[in-house]
C-alpha cells in the first residue's frame, strides 16, 4: 500500500508560485460594483467599509480554493438592522450582484419576502408557501424583512417555528444554492437572535444601518432628483433642508423613503402648477422644482389637520 | 421496452447534471418549468399529472431539481418528464420536454391489428401497462 505523503499535491506551478491577487480583484470586475455603491449610495460609511471587507474576504477564500487550501465555503448569511428608509433593501440588491461576480451565488437576483410569504394561515400551509419563495430565491438572496415577526412566542399556535425550521435547514445545507439576509429593526433583531439561537449561529455578518443626518438626506434627495432629470432651485433647496428638519421630527419618519415620497409629491405640485399656468413652457420649467412646490407641503402647517398629504392621515409614508 | 419520447428521445437517458443543464437553459430563456409524471407512457397521452403548477419566477436550476427529487420520491414507478414552456407571444407552446425518469420495469405496448371492411386491417398501439386500472400499473 502507497502511503500518502503530507505534502500539498505538488509540480503545479502555481501551487508554489503564489497567485495574483491585483488580477483575480480585476478579474472578479468587483471593483467597478463597489465604486458604484460608493456613488450611488449617500452615506451609510460603516456598511460600505463592511461590504469591501467582506468582498476581500471572500475574494481571498476563493484564492485560496484555488490554492487548493482547504477553505470551508465561508457562511455568507447576513442581518441588516436598520430603521425603515436606512436602504437595508438597496443594499440588499447590490450585496446579491457583489456575491455573483465573487461566484458565491450562480444568479444574483434578490427574493423579498416577509412573514405573510413564508407563513399559512392553517396546519400544512407552511411548508409549501416556505418551500415556494425558497424556490424562487436559489441561485440569489432571499431577504426576509421584519425577519422577527416569524417568531412569535405570544401564540403558541403560530405556525411562524414551521418557517423558521425550514430555513434554517437550508440556510445550513443549501449554502452553495443560495444567501439568506434578515432584516429589520435592530433592537427587535437582537431579541430575535436571542431567543433563536439557530439564526444567530448560522448569520456571519451583522450590518447596522445608521439614520441619515440632514445632510445625507439632502444628498439622497438631490441624487433622486438628478436621475429623473428634476433639479431644486435656490430657494426650494432651501425649503426642502426646513421641510426635512420639520419631517424629521414628526412620527413615521423614513429616512430616504420619505425623502423620495416628499419628491413625488413636489413633482406632482410641479406639475399643477405648470399645468394652471398654462401656454408655452421652457425645458428648464419642465426640471425645475421650486420653493412653492415644496412649501405646500401639510408639514409646514402648523396645524397639520386635514390633507391628503398630513403625517398623521394616510399611510406610513405619508408626507 | 425502454420509452422514449420527447426532445431528446434519440439520446441515452440524461445524468443529473444533464437535466439541471437542460433546466437551466429553460430559465435562461424565460421559460417556465414544469414537472408531470403518468402510468400511461402512451405517445398520445398528453394528459399527464401536473407535480405541482409550472414554476414562474425561478432563476436556478437548484429549485426545479429539488422538485424533481421530491416527484421521484413521491412516485418512484412513474414516467416523469420535465417540460419548458415558453410563453412568449406568438410562439405559446413547449420549447423542450424531456423524460427524466422511468419505472424499473416497462412493459411496452403490443400492435394491434383489426380486420375491417374490405379486408382493411387498421392498427394501433396497446400499452400493456394500461391493462390494469389507473393505480394499479407498475
Ligand atoms: N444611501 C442612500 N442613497 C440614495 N438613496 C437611498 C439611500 N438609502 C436609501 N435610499 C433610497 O431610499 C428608498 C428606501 O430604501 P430601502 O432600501 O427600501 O430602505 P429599507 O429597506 O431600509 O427600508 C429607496 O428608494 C432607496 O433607493
Ligand atoms: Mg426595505
Amino acid at each position: 500500500m502507497v502511503s500518502k505523503a503530507e505534502s500539498p499535491p505538488a509540480a503545479d506551478p502555481g501551487l508554489t508560485s503564489g497567485v495574483d491577487l491585483g488580477q483575480a480583484y480585476r478579474d472578479s470586475n468587483i471593483d467597478a460594483l463597489l465604486d458604484e455603491l460608493d456613488r450611488e449610495l449617500v452615506g451609510l460609511k460603516p456598511v460600505k467599509t463592511r461590504i469591501r471587507e467582506i468582498a476581500a474576504l471572500l475574494l481571498v477564500a476563493k484564492l485560496r480554493e484555488t490554492q487548493g487550501l482547504t477553505t470551508d465555503r465561508p457562511t455568507l448569511h447576513m442581518s441588516f438592522t436598520g430603521r425603515p428608509g436606512t436602504g437595508k433593501t438597496t443594499v440588499a440588491m447590490r450585496m446579491a450582484k457583489i456575491l455573483n461576480h465573487l461566484g458565491y451565488v450562480r444568479k444574483g437576483h434578490l427574493v423579498v419576502a416577509t412573514r405573510d410569504d413564508l407563513v399559512g394561515q392553517y396546519v400544512g400551509h407552511t411548508a409549501p408557501k416556505t418551500k415556494e419563495v425558497i424556490k424562487r430565491a436559489m441561485g440569489g438572496v432571499l431577504f426576509i424583512d421584519e425577519a422577527y415577526y416569524l417568531y412569535r412566542p405570544e401564540n403558541e399556535r403560530d405556525y411562524g417555528p414551521e418557517a423558521i425550521e425550514m430555513l434554517l435547514q437550508v440556510m445550513e445545507n443549501n449554502r452553495d444554492d443560495l444567501v439568506v439576509v434578515l432584516a429589520g429593526y435592530k433592537d427587535r433583531m437582537d431579541t430575535f437572535f436571542h431567543s433563536n439561537p439557530g439564526f444567530h449561529s448560522r448569520v456571519a455578518h451583522h450590518l447596522d444601518f445608521p439614520d441619515y443626518e440632514t445632510d445625507e438626506l439632502m444628498g439622497i434627495a438631490e441624487l433622486m432628483l438628478a436621475s429623473q432629470h428634476y433639479e431644486f432651485d435656490g430657494t426650494a433647496r432651501r425649503a426642502f433642508r426646513e421641510y426635512l428638519e420639520r419631517r424629521m421630527t414628526m412620527p413615521h419618519f423614513a429616512n430616504a423613503r420619505s425623502v423620495r415620497n416628499a419628491i413625488d409629491r413636489a413633482k406632482l405640485r410641479q406639475a399643477n402648477r405648470l399645468v394652471k399656468k398654462g401656454g408655452t413652457v421652457a425645458r428648464g420649467e419642465l426640471t425645475r422644482i421650486d420653493a412653492d412646490d415644496i412649501r405646500q407641503s401639510r408639514v409646514f402647517a402648523d396645524d397639520g389637520e386635514d390633507s391628503t398629504d398630513t403625517p398623521h392621515r394616510g399611510g406610513k409614508d405619508a408626507v | 421496452m425502454h420509452i422514449t419520447q420527447g426532445t431528446f428521445s434519440y439520446l441515452p437517458p440524461l445524468s443529473d447534471v444533464q437535466i439541471r443543464a437542460q433546466v437551466q437553459y429553460c430559465l435562461d430563456q424565460d421559460w417556465a418549468v414544469s414537472i408531470e409524471f403518468t402510468d400511461d407512457p402512451h405517445p398520445r397521452n398528453a394528459y399527464w399529472d401536473m407535480w405541482g403548477l409550472p414554476m414562474f419566477d425561478v432563476k436556478d436550476s437548484a429549485g426545479v431539481m429539488n422538485e424533481v427529487q421530491a416527484c421521484r420520491a413521491a412516485k418512484p414507478e412513474r414516467y416523469i418528464r420535465v417540460n419548458g414552456y415558453d410563453r412568449r407571444y406568438g410562439r405559446q407552446t413547449v420549447g423542450l420536454s424531456f423524460i427524466v425518469q422511468r419505472p424499473k420495469n416497462e412493459p411496452g405496448f403490443r400492435l394491434e391489428r383489426q380486420e375491417s371492411t374490405d379486408r382493411v386491417i387498421r392498427y394501433t398501439l396497446h400499452s400493456y401497462a394500461t391493462d390494469k386500472p389507473e393505480g394499479e400499473r407498475y
